[in-house]
């Protein structure tokens, strides 16, 4: 391919630019880009980099706190947590890539959209983060980690387009991820940070060499010198369009400290990677790109991720849903077989399939392992810890996106109280169909605006995110997901809750009000074969004061157990309290006014499960609630090996665990 | 006592390791890597910790156990020296030909990590000292390649000999249930004839606090540390 062949109307389509767009590049630069031109805006301008039909409304989403020390807009958002220590943290999503190679995604193909998404959590010292801005002029850039091969080319592209049955065609371009270079990489990094000899640092990811050196060069207000004879590649004879564009993985991108190379080179020998200096920072803000002593792009490096196409995208608002009335929908079956039926549905089954499939018990600081409402993980020796959780629930999103956004954020804090933590951040990863689609791109607006809303009024600011948009194939996109990844603060992890009962003859309290709420419940759906009516509403500031009430039963050691409740309501959180523990429940009253089907399995927010030691202790805290504002009633009584509910057959814990636990491997080996 | 965690590109568990044997003995191990030539003077025990040492190309454990330092292991072990290898650092012993055997993808042919329990078979050995005879401990597991397999000779030798270390089981020491991966007789770890060398699948260095699982992995470092101790 030559560098500097005629740009055709044909040619600027398959590189996913509008014709507007191109015009816009023509007027920045004043002339016709060069091949590898192309490529690069191209890689810079599709969705998953610029977020052009997602930005203008990511801007009204909460990112500050005291406690936020790096928001939106670098690698991943940064937390303060005490004593020095930060957490840091971002959620990524793998949907597109994972359509066509279904091997390194997920094994079935469930309607062709599989959204992948993966939350990375880590601890680091406050004052020693390092940012993707570059700074000094003539300082050497850096390329660390594997070859650059030509898989991935267009990926980001990719990203952005929505699939058809052609899309085996798209193969080639599918990068796959090898862990153990990534685990050299992540090691090697660490090692070099501690030198001192690290300015800046940026990962390669979707659009590669591009996107990083642009980010780097930009943020920094400098211009960025690179010469690709100098990059290690896999294969021979990569063209500079080639390298720009390729997206292999395990690979960063530095500025170094000057007279630092020596020592940077000599800790990434002995992790068995490649190491180069490719390139300079310079104080042209012109972004250029040398290969065989020829420039083969030249392009003002602020105006390529400033100038970046910005939509305000036509979208119209979901209609509004009528509420269902709990006394108008008559059950199709008994109560007690509902549970069972639901307790092993997809929604409900036991995910441990999934999860005993990864390693959650390394470095020993595993604290509530997964299937309870968050993970707590202790940070180093203790007593502090973290609390995390991701929520979100795509029936609501599409039945109400504005209260579904709400609920996301809602559920996540839910989460993080349960267990004791004090929620502090989210990131959010926001999986959409075609946002060129007005009542997709409404879906988008309006989750959004829910998040912001939800995010503002719980003081839990939104640090990082990622976008996912385009996600149909043949013209039916996912339900709307934005799925919402929580971190919380434990002060002491020897004082956190789980979900099991603990011992016989404890007393269960509900906390929250319930109205029966069945619009877009799974009992609707699951069970009664129905999937409509509004979704339940949020109230966000009896969101705030239940969880606060609970919070301080926690701290206090009053709680010995603690679930929120979300969907399945009543009925499901207390079968999942008896399976954790082992343990059944004698419940003698349920809240009041409703038919038992509403009670038990209507989705009102804002509620959570706990039991108490003793009757003396459930009579503290029914004064506590009644002073605080908080509604609170007293069920019933732990014990035996039955979850046995009013006017309903017993049911045999056996009977639930075998339901819960039976269904995901069953499914997974076909049997069902 | 002196201990050795040798880290290769892949070792992940070494930072485990070196707190519960710094817990057990209040003793910093020294951390080694795979490129050395030697230990350090007087160490007593040398770990090869759990990971995925090479990107388990090849074989698990099988790139590792040619690095440098594995002549230093394994000069270390013919000398009647301490050697705990431990999920991977099993795979890097058996590999090197310093154990019996291989371990092969388990028979669900899936990763598995959760908690499981273990009968101790013997309690008169420099590992196990801190247990009783049968006793049934819970640990955790998180391998993918954990199933134990050798010819019936070297099964008939292993279990003559007394060198096996534990056996999987269920919560009431039953070795028939409760087998995780496929493994011949329900083996779990095994020990070299004169006992100084002990490969096991499971991790008791992420069982040593009440508040993170649970204290069953103790133990074992307890039992190091008194045996190093005494001498």
């Amino acid at each position: 391919m030559q560098n500097n062949i005629a740009i055709t109307p044909e040619l600027v389509a398959q590189h996913g630019l509008k014709p507007d767009e191109y015009q816009r590049i023509l007027d920045l630069i004043g002339r016709e880009p060069t091949l590898t031109e192309l490529g690069i805006f191209s890689a810079m301008w599709n969705e998953h980099c610029s977020y052009k039909s997602s930005r203008l409304h990511l801007k009204g989403l909460p990112t500050k706190a005291p406690w936020v020390i790096q928001g939106p807009g670098e690698n991943a958002g940064v937390i303060d947590i005490g004593d020095g220590l930060a957490c840091v943290f971002k959620m990524e999503s793998h949907n597109h890539p994972s359509y066509i190679e279904g091997q390194m995604g997920f094994h079935t193909r469930y309607d062709g959209n599989i959204l992948v998404n993966a939350m990375a959590v880590g601890i680091a010292k406050a004052d020693e983060i390092f940012y993707a801005k570059a700074t000094g002029v003539g300082n050497p850039i850096v390329y660390l980690g594997s070859k650059t091969g030509r898989d991935g080319i267009h990926g980001a592209t990719m990203a952005s387009a929505a699939f058809d049955d052609a899309a085996e065609e798209k193969r080639p371009t599918v990068q796959v991820g090898d862990p153990f270079a990534e685990k050299l990489l992540l090691e090697a990094c660490l090692e070099l940070m501690q030198t001192g000899a690290v300015i800046a640092i940026q990962d390669m990811g979707a659009a590669g060499l591009t996107s990083s050196a642009v980010e780097m060069g930009a943020k920094g207000d400098l211009g960025i010198e690179l010469d690709l004879d100098k990059v290690p590649c896999r294969e021979t004879g990569m063209t500079a369009y080639e390298m720009m564009l390729s997206e292999s993985q395990e690979r960063m991108l530095m500025v170094l400290q000057p007279g630092k190379e020596k020592e940077a080179e000599a800790i990434f020998i002995k992790w068995g990677l490649d190491f180069a200096i490719i390139g300079k920072t310079t104080d042209t803000l012109r972004f250029v790109i040398k290969q065989h002593g020829e420039v083969m792009a030249d392009l003002p490096i602020k105006e390529l991720g400033d100038q970046a196409p910005l939509y305000d995208r036509p979208f119209v608002e979901t209609p509004k849903r009528p509420e269902i009335d709990p006394k108008s929908v008559t059950p199709p079956m008994g109560n007690a077989n509902a549970i069972v039926k639901l307790i092993g549905s997809p929604d409900f089954a036991s995910k441990r399939w999934v999860w005993e499939q990864y390693d959650h018990l390394i470095l020993g600081n595993t604290v509530q392992s997964p299937g309870g409402d968050a993970a707590v993980v202790r940070v180093g020796e203790g007593p502090r810890g973290l609390a995390l959780t991701s929520d979100v629930t795509p029936r609501y999103c599409e039945a109400d996106p504005f209260e579904g956004g709400k609920q996301a954020v809602a559920e996540a804090y839910r989460n993080i109280v349960a267990v004791g933590g004090t929620p502090r951040a989210i990131t959010d990863n926001l999986n959409f169909g075609n946002p060129e689609r007005p009542d997709y791109m409404g879906q988008l607006v309006y989750c959004i605006r829910g998040l912001g809303e939800a995010c503002k009024a719980l003081d839990f600011p939104v640090v990082s995110g990622n976008v996912s948009l385009y996600n149909e194939t043949n013209g039916r996109g996912i339900l709307p997901t934005p799925t919402v990844g929580g971190v919380g603060t434990v002060e002491d992890v020897s004082k956190t809750t789980t979900l099991a009962f603990k011992a016989e003859g404890e007393f269960i309290l509900l906390i929250g009000v319930t109205k029966g709420w069945l619009g877009s419940s799974a009992w609707l759906a699951t069970i009664a074969g129905r999937e409509e009516g509004a979704p339940p509403p949020v109230d966000l500031e009896a969101e705030r004061k239940h969880g606060a009430f609970i919070s301080s039963l926690i701290q206090d050691g009053h709680a010995t157990a603690c679930h929120d409740l979300s969907d399945g309501g009543l009925a499901i959180a207390l079968a999942e309290m008896a399976l954790a523990g082992n343990m059944g429940a004698k419940i003698d009253k349920l809240p009041e006014g409703l038919p038992n089907h509403a009670a038990l399995f209507g989705e009102d927010q804002g509620r959570y499960l706990v039991t108490v030691k003793d009757q003396a202790m459930a009579a503290i805290i029914l004064k506590r609630a009644s002073s605080a504002g908080v509604p609170a009633l007293m069920l019933g009584k732990t014990g035996g090996q039955e979850l046995t509910l009013p006017g309903e057959s017993p049911i045999s814990l056996e009977r639930l665990k075998k339901a819960h636990e039976d269904w995901l491997p069953s499914y997974m080996t076909g049997e069902i | 006592m002196k201990s050795a965690v040798i880290t290769f590109p892949g070792s992940n568990r070494e930072g485990d390791v070196i707190r519960a044997l710094h817990q057990a003995s209040g003793v910093e191990p020294l951390k080694i890597w795979h490129q050395d030539h030697e230990l350090p003077q007087g160490t007593d025990l040398v770990v090869l910790p759990g990971g995925f040492s090479y990107g388990d190309y090849l074989r698990c454990g099988a790139i590792a156990s040619r690095s440098p330092v594995m002549d230093a292991v394994r000069s270390h072990a013919t000398k009647g020296g301490l050697v705990l290898g431990i999920c991977n650092g099993f795979q890097i012993l058996v590999e090197s030909g310093l154990l019996p055997g291989v371990l092969m993808r388990n028979a669900g042919l899936k990763f598995i990590c959760k908690m499981q329990h273990l009968k101790v078979c013997r309690a008169n050995t420099p590992f196990t000292s801190a247990y009783k005879k049968n006793q049934i401990i819970k640990v955790a597991i998180a391998h993918g390649e954990g199933n134990y397999i050798a010819d019936d000779d070297t099964i008939a030798m292993l279990e003559d000999g007394n060198r096996i270390a534990f056996r999987y089981c269920d919560a009431e020491g039953d070795t028939e249930k409760g087998n995780p991966n496929g493994s011949i007789n329900s083996i779990a770890g095994i020990y070299s004839k004169k006992l100084n060398v002990l490969g096991m699948m499971p991790h008791p260095e992420n069982l040593i606090e009440a508040l993170v699982g649970g204290t069953d992995g103790r133990g074992l470092f307890a039992s190091i540390t008194a045996y190093k101790g005494a001498a």
